[in-house]
């Protein structure tokens, strides 16, 4: 745990950096951002990314590649539920050692700008709770194409590498020029990491924020649904086939 | 006839461990644990020995630090006439190691690539490695698996791999950690025969740690027994068994039913089946020797076949720790 | 055919180990149009910040090109060639490490040439990309002196960065699950690199300047060959100390190598 904030603030102090340098070369101000708000983006990024996990993998994947998924399918419990359950139990743990603290190094050191109400808070955190779920719905159904893949370690870098990109890790969704940034909106990466954080620092204002969470609530129920019925195809698959 | 410098010379060698028990707070407390204890032993070369130890006892341990992979906390081990730690590299050429339970072949490469890899790493001369990787292969029959990769090999397969490439550049030492270990009998029985004859045709100094009293039975001129990190016996086989008072048992085919055999000086009588036909007597042979009790059996009943059941070695071994307790 | 030379088993472990990634076409292929994609998308975040920006810490899109391409190429060579020192805790872990042990050869030797990580070619040619770009784009007087700095700025950089990762890897032999913390100055150390560090707050610059030296690696040797200043930390006549930086970084890894294996063998109580 101490190890990924580490990680986290290296990297952290780095992109704060090269945001605070565009920002002072555009004159103090780029798509809505200032110093403040830039500083919040930066470490709240950072501070989710345990939670968030963009990297393609699902333990529902590990169950698939060695054929143990027939004997979960055999339980009474549904499987995709069973794994998300896993899956936000193990973000929650990490809010405390890695969110917590980036936060507050962010704070302590290059200064970031949180909203003084209340309801940038409260719409935040269960903004974040959809993005963390949206990231395990997504990367359940990369995962069970593994059905059909015999090898989905390509497929995961490369889910990892868009996903990260589009989720606005690297730079702010807002920053990308125009066509790239329609492209993003079709995807739903931007609501994983993006809008959370955009809710919680308080850059969006109440309508545009609601407007926001609207379409996250939107994807999470996309990404479900496909997943549900790549894991029914799938099912079926073992079935005719015998794993 | 001079004495020869020792292939392995040990001095009261010790390794400790600390371990930390788990408390909290003041009831954390460190203790200092002796895998090894002053151990002093050493073996000439061309000798077999034999190192039997329960599991925990440090066979393993005393290997490491033979080989240079772990420091000794005190007393002096001498490897091949060089310090092991100091001069890691220099020894590794003259010695060869195989581990039971860990491979030291490349893991996802065919079989023979594992062998020209080493070939090249102790810089063997190109025909000289061909005439003895050919040998070795044929000796131990793993040249139908060459091609296969070392993680595809059978357990047995494996096992004669590694001997083999331990054996590539001709060490004159032969170090082996549980051999056999996992082994079908027909395995192992074939690997033993290979090491005797290697060590005929070679001379090379065998050294073997094992649970199988067979290997022992049937390799080793000496053993090692090892309990709790302290060396408990260093002798023969049959001196083994005397140590202890374990008796060998003689076995009687007897010509006709006869009364059970007692009252016989240095015997005692144990069973008889068949109403007396056959009969089974226990001797120690401290006391008393085969032969002596067979003529005295004979003074009083016809022979007409006859065995003798060598002191079961596991229970040996148990009484020497028992002994000690 | 003779095995003879000090080089010989070295180079039989890596033409084995080359041959092995080569025996498996689609995973590799799979591999390096991946690592391409992740060499694409770090082109691409600097990509979006010149499109909102035209200057970035006194350097403009085409003389960052230049700074990329130097940093990744040669952190993507020295991560092909040594970068999988970082497979050691699985060594120690399996046992396997004893196996070195046990050969007549240096045991840092052994675990740099135990593989060759053939997939970072596409990194590397996304690299020389952006160099040849930066290279072109840039008004550059090519002179000795340019083509001294690019050499030594490639062969340093590159000998900087295998550095750290022996660093890494040796500090594996103290933590239990060190990975995540070495690749804050192994990856985080590579990300720095590849911005001018004219950006950075003095702490930052102090530590990416001075004590993970990977300033040196691009950033010095860009501000020389396009004949800019530099701030006053890291002024851009320090580029002729880059080897200085080599042997610091190196100094540092041998002492942490000979520290660990000594814990791993249990000497020092």
């Amino acid at each position: 745990m101490v190890a990924g904030l580490c990680t986290n603030v290296v990297f952290g102090f780095i992109r704060a950096a090269i945001l605070f340098a565009a920002l002072d070369s555009a004159g103090g101000s780029i798509a809505g951002y200032d110093q403040g708000s830039v500083g919040a983006y930066v470490w709240l990024s950072q501070g989710l990314l345990g939670a968030i996990q963009l990297n393609g993998a699902a333990d529902v994947g590990d169950r698939v590649r060695t054929g143990d998924v027939a004997v979960d399918l055999t339980r009474p419990v549904d499987l995709q539920t069973w794994h998300l359950a896993e899956d936000l139990g193990r973000s929650a743990y990490t809010v405390l050692p890695r969110l917590l603290p980036s936060v507050a190094v962010g704070a302590l050191t290059v200064g970031l700008a949180m909203p003084a109400t209340a309801w940038p808070y409260v719409l935040g955190a269960a903004s974040i709770v959809l993005g963390v779920t949206l990231s395990f719905y997504c990367r359940f159904a990369v995962n069970v194409l593994g059905f059909w893949l015999l090898d989905t370690r390509g497929l995961r870098t490369l889910y990892m590498v868009v996903s990260t990109f589009l989720a606005g890790l690297y730079v702010p969704v807002a920053l990308f020029p125009d066509w790239l940034r329609t492209l993003a909106h079709t995807t739903p990466f931007p609501s994983i990491l993006q809008v959370p954080i955009d809710i919680v620092s308080g850059r969006l204002g109440p309508t545009d924020a609601a407007k926001a969470f609207a379409v996250q609530c939107f994807w999470v129920a996309v990404a479900c649904l496909a997943g549900r019925l790549l894991m029914a195809a799938g099912r079926r698959k073992l079935v005719v086939q015998g794993g | 006839m001079p004495e020869r410098e020792p292939i392995i010379d040990v001095h009261d060698l010790t390794r400790e461990f600390t371990v930390r028990r788990k408390g909290r707070g003041p009831l954390r407390t460190r203790s200092t644990v002796a895998a090894v204890e002053r151990m002093t032993f050493s073996v000439q070369p061309g000798e077999s020995v034999g190192y039997i130890g329960a599991n925990g006892a440090g066979k393993s341990t005393t290997i490491k630090m033979l080989t240079g992979i772990l420091v000794p906390t005190s007393g002096s081990v001498r490897t091949c006439g060089l310090d092991p730690v100091r001069r890691r590299r220099e020894l590794a050429r003259r010695i060869g190691v195989v581990f039971g339970q860990r491979s030291q072949l490349w893991w996802d490469l065919p079989l023979r690539e594992s062998f020209s890899i080493l070939a090249a790493i102790h810089r063997l001369d190109a025909g000289a490695a061909a005439a003895r990787t050919a040998e070795l292969v044929d000796e131990l029959e793993i040249g139908p698996t060459l091609d296969t990769a070392v993680r595809q090999l059978s357990l047995g397969q494996r096992m004669r791999a590694e001997i083999a490439a331990s054996l590539l550049h001709s060490p004159e030492l032969l170090i082996l950690d549980e051999p056999t270990i996992g082994l079908d009998v027909l395995s192992k029985q074939r690997l033993r025969e290979f090491l005797r004859h290697e060590r005929g045709s070679r001379g090379t100094t065998l050294l073997l740690t094992t649970h199988d009293m067979g290997d022992i039975q049937r390799l080793c001129d000496r053993v090692l027994v090892v309990d709790r990190g302290m060396l408990a016996y260093d002798g023969t086989l049959p001196g083994l068994g005397a140590t202890v008072g374990a008796r060998r048992v003689l076995v009687v085919e007897l010509a006709e039913a006869t009364a059970d055999l007692t009252g016989i000086p240095g015997a005692e009588h144990l069973s008889s089946e068949g109403g007396g036909m056959r009969q089974r007597l226990a001797f120690d042979a401290r006391t008393t020797t085969a032969a002596a009790l067979l003529a005295a059996v004979s003074a009083r009943a016809d022979v007409r076949d006859l065995s003798i059941e060598e002191p079961d070695i596991e229970d040996v071994v148990s009484r020497i720790y028992q002994s000690r307790r | 055919m003779v095995s003879t030379g000090w080089s010989s088993p070295y180079r039989a472990v890596l033409a084995s180990r080359i041959r092995a990634q080569r025996a498996y076409p689609t995973s590799f292929a799979l591999d390096l149009a991946s690592s391409l994609l992740v060499g694409l998308t770090e082109l691409g975040e600097v990509w979006v910040v010149f499109a909102n920006v035209t200057v970035l810490g006194g350097l403009d899109l085409d003389a960052v090109l230049l700074l990329f391409g130097l940093s990744n190429l040669a952190f993507s060579l020295a991560d092909m060639v040594v970068g999988h020192v970082d497979t050691l805790p699985t060594y120690i872990r399996m046992g396997s490490l004893d196996a070195f042990y046990l050969r007549p050869l240096p045991l840092l030797a052994q675990l740099v040439t135990s593989d060759l990580t053939l997939k970072r070619l596409a990194r590397i040619g996304v690299a020389a990309v952006a160099l040849a770009a930066g290279l072109l784009r840039n008004d550059i007087h090519w002179g000795p002196q340019t083509l001294m700095l690019l050499g030594v700025a490639l062969i340093c950089g590159t000998a900087i960065f295998a550095g750290l990762f022996v660093c890494a890897a040796s500090l594996q032999f103290f933590l239990v699950n060190g990975a995540e913390l070495t690749s804050s100055f192994t990856y985080g150390g590579s990300y720095a690199a590849s911005q001018p560090a004219s950006i950075f707050p003095t702490p930052l610059k102090l530590v990416f300047g001075y004590l993970v030296p990977v300033a040196f690696t691009a950033y010095l040797p860009t501000l020389a060959i396009l004949h800019l200043p530099g701030p006053p930390l890291l002024p851009s006549w320090a580029v002729w100390c880059t080897p200085a930086a080599v042997a610091w970084v190196w100094l540092t890894a041998m002492c942490l190598w000979r520290w660990g294996t000594r814990h791993y063998q249990g000497g020092g109580g």
